[in-house]
């Protein structure tokens, strides 16, 4: 049988035989594999830019923690709502705009947006016994 | 086949158990996986708010050949959709975690928690049943009393086992942010639970009051740089507890030096090359789960691309650092988009604490063995695994050669992902959680 650790690539078995790189963080590999110069995450973030130039210079700060509190906030305003709905007819709502981020008032909730209705409580699959 | 001990001294057998559901709702995706103190017990918590209990049959003379193997116990609702109307927010039942008590009589004890409200639930067996009341018939319904001319003993008949889970504590409004992580103190008596940005001290007696230990909520939350993402107290000393952060940091803590632990006793960071730094370094760096070896000796932290493995008595790096799947370097922008850079992975060790565990994507799980520096991945996927044979160990491959039995990074399943796994805490069984499914896997022994 092939001894799969010697698949080309960054195979961790291999290194690890070789490199005894068990105290090596994971940027210090990034730079003994790149021949190119390139890190690859430095690519990667390029090609990002180039896709949302809008995006923030302070990565992971405040906008994803606060993001990441406020999740499950759902508002809901009813006179918004059949608005919405009734404008629907005619012509296309705004939009949520570019600022994703925070949920402001700004966002009409249309019959879509709203959150499904929960199905039943039922019981687990996994306790209806399908053993294989 | 006896290439694979070449990679771990284990060798697991595929399961002689998948608990699936074929067609699954998103309330079925399973998101805690838990095995009890003695393993006797494996819980799993998923989307819907529900408890499954498995227990392992025990081994009876006639079946030697097989282990013993999980079967369902017990299962209830353990927690229900709520909306705040007051903050309009809605509150999920998703399990988050479960963390078991250890024994101490016959009934067993355990802590699930959602985003907001933990519970202890009781589970309890009942085989008898009292029979011959004097004032009720058999049916339940009451009797004359004029009609009574004797008395009788009721005594206690065997009935068929049902297993019984009720809450006995609801600690609840304690969180104003999302619970993240809950931990039985060694003292039995006491348990924490934390959230993005406090973590509170309860009694499991008391249901209306807890401590606050750690409150990193800046005065301006627009100062806001970092966010509490796992905690767990230490397996031995009552006092001392870590909890981890979203900037790859870990503060170790002891509650003796004062009541409000913002000011850590240890503080784990391995430095960072500046010039390495990129858009996604914090992200990637965000550590998702911390947990304590068994001895207490050591932490393992999980982020989005390593499992490291630090000395409590080292704090500027760690001793041990895996690489789980590098090759998503290359993929970092694309995981941003579908927001997979996010996904929380958790790990665990085996009892031993010479092996830990930790998922990937394409059901693909790795484990590490500490001593031999061997790793190895693995599949819990229905068509790689026949009854008897041997998980083969899985291969991904990066550009150049793709040989036969190899995956290309392309071809990665990235909504398949292994966040949730469980060792038990003696034996090498593992429990593995793939979405919606279970596999417990089993050392073969033979």
């Amino acid at each position: 049988m092939d001894r799969a650790t010697h698949c080309p690539g960054p195979s961790m078995s291999q290194k690890q035989e070789e490199e005894n790189p068990t105290e090596e963080t994971g940027e210090e590999k990034q730079d003994t594999q790149e021949k190119e110069g390139v890190l690859p995450e430095k690519a990667e973030e390029a090609k990002l830019k180039a896709k949302y130039p809008s995006l923030g210079q302070k990565p992971g700060g405040s906008d994803f923690l606060m993001k990441r509190l406020q999740k499950g906030q759902k508002y809901f305003d009813s006179g918004d709502y059949n608005m919405a709905k009734a404008k629907m007819k005619n012509k296309q709502l705004p939009s949520a705009g570019p600022d994703k981020n925070l949920v402001t008032g700004d966002h009409i909730p249309t019959p879509q947006d709203l959150p499904q209705r929960k199905s039943s409580l039922v019981t687990s699959k996994l306790a209806g016994g399908q053993v294989e | 086949m006896k290439c694979f001990s070449r990679y771990l001294p284990y060798i697991f057998r595929p399961p002689n158990t998948i608990l699936s559901s074929s067609c699954h709702t998103e309330a079925d995706i399973i998101s805690t996986v838990e095995f009890n103190h003695t393993g006797e017990l494996l819980a799993t918590g998923d989307k819907g708010g529900r408890v499954v209990i498995f227990q392992r049959e025990q081994e009876s003379k006639n079946q030697v050949h097989r282990r013993g193997e999980y079967n369902v116990y017990s299962t209830f609702q353990s927690h229900e959709p709520e909306f705040d109307y007051l903050k309009s927010l809605e509150i999920e039942e998703k399990i988050n975690k479960i963390r078991w008590l250890p024994q101490q009589n016959a009934a067993y004890f355990l802590l699930s928690t959602n985003d907001k409200t933990v519970k202890l639930w009781k589970v309890s067996e009942r085989d008898k049943r009292p029979e011959g009341y004097n004032l009720k018939d058999e049916e339940g319904r009451l009797r004359d009393p004029a009609t009574i001319t004797t008395l009788r003993v009721p005594v206690l008949r065997p009935m068929d086992l049902m297993v019984e889970a009720t809450p006995r504590r609801v600690f609840a409004n304690a969180h104003t942010y999302h619970i993240n992580s809950i931990s039985v103190n060694s003292d039995y008596e006491t348990y924490m639970s934390a959230d993005d940005l406090r973590i509170n001290l309860w009694n499991f007696e008391i249901t209306n009051q807890s401590f606050n230990i750690v409150d990193i909520k800046p005065a301006n939350m627009e100062e806001l740089t970092e966010v509490i993402t796992a905690a767990e107290f230490h397996p031995h000393h009552c006092n001392t507890f870590v909890y981890s952060s979203s900037k790859g940091t870990i503060r170790l803590c002891d509650m003796r030096a004062s009541a409000l632990c913002d000011r850590h006793t240890k503080f784990f960071e391995e430095p960072e090359d500046p010039s390495n730094r990129s858009f996604f370094s914090e992200i990637i760096s965000s550590i998702s789960d911390v947990k304590f070896s068994h001895s207490g000796r050591c932490i393992m932290t999980r982020d989005y691309l390593t499992v490291k493995v630090w000395d409590l008595n080292m704090e500027n790096r760690p001793v041990e650092t895996y690489q789980v799947h590098d090759y998503l370097r290359s993929k970092l922008c694309s995981l941003y988009e579908n927001d997979c850079i996010f996904d929380k992975f958790e790990c665990v060790w085996n009892g031993s604490d010479s092996v830990i565990m930790t998922g990937s994507y394409n059901n693909f799980f790795r484990m590490f063995d500490r001593n031999t520096k061997r790793d190895v991945t693995l599949e819990a996927s229905r068509e790689n695994s026949k009854p008897r044979a041997i998980l083969k160990p899985r291969k991904v491959c990066v550009g150049g050669k793709r040989r036969k039995d190899e995956i290309s990074v392309d071809s990665l399943d990235f909504s398949k992902k292994i966040l949730h796994t469980a060792w038990h805490p003696s034996e090498n069984i593992i429990a593995v959680a793939a979405t919606n499914n279970l596999y417990i896997f089993q050392d073969k022994v033979n």
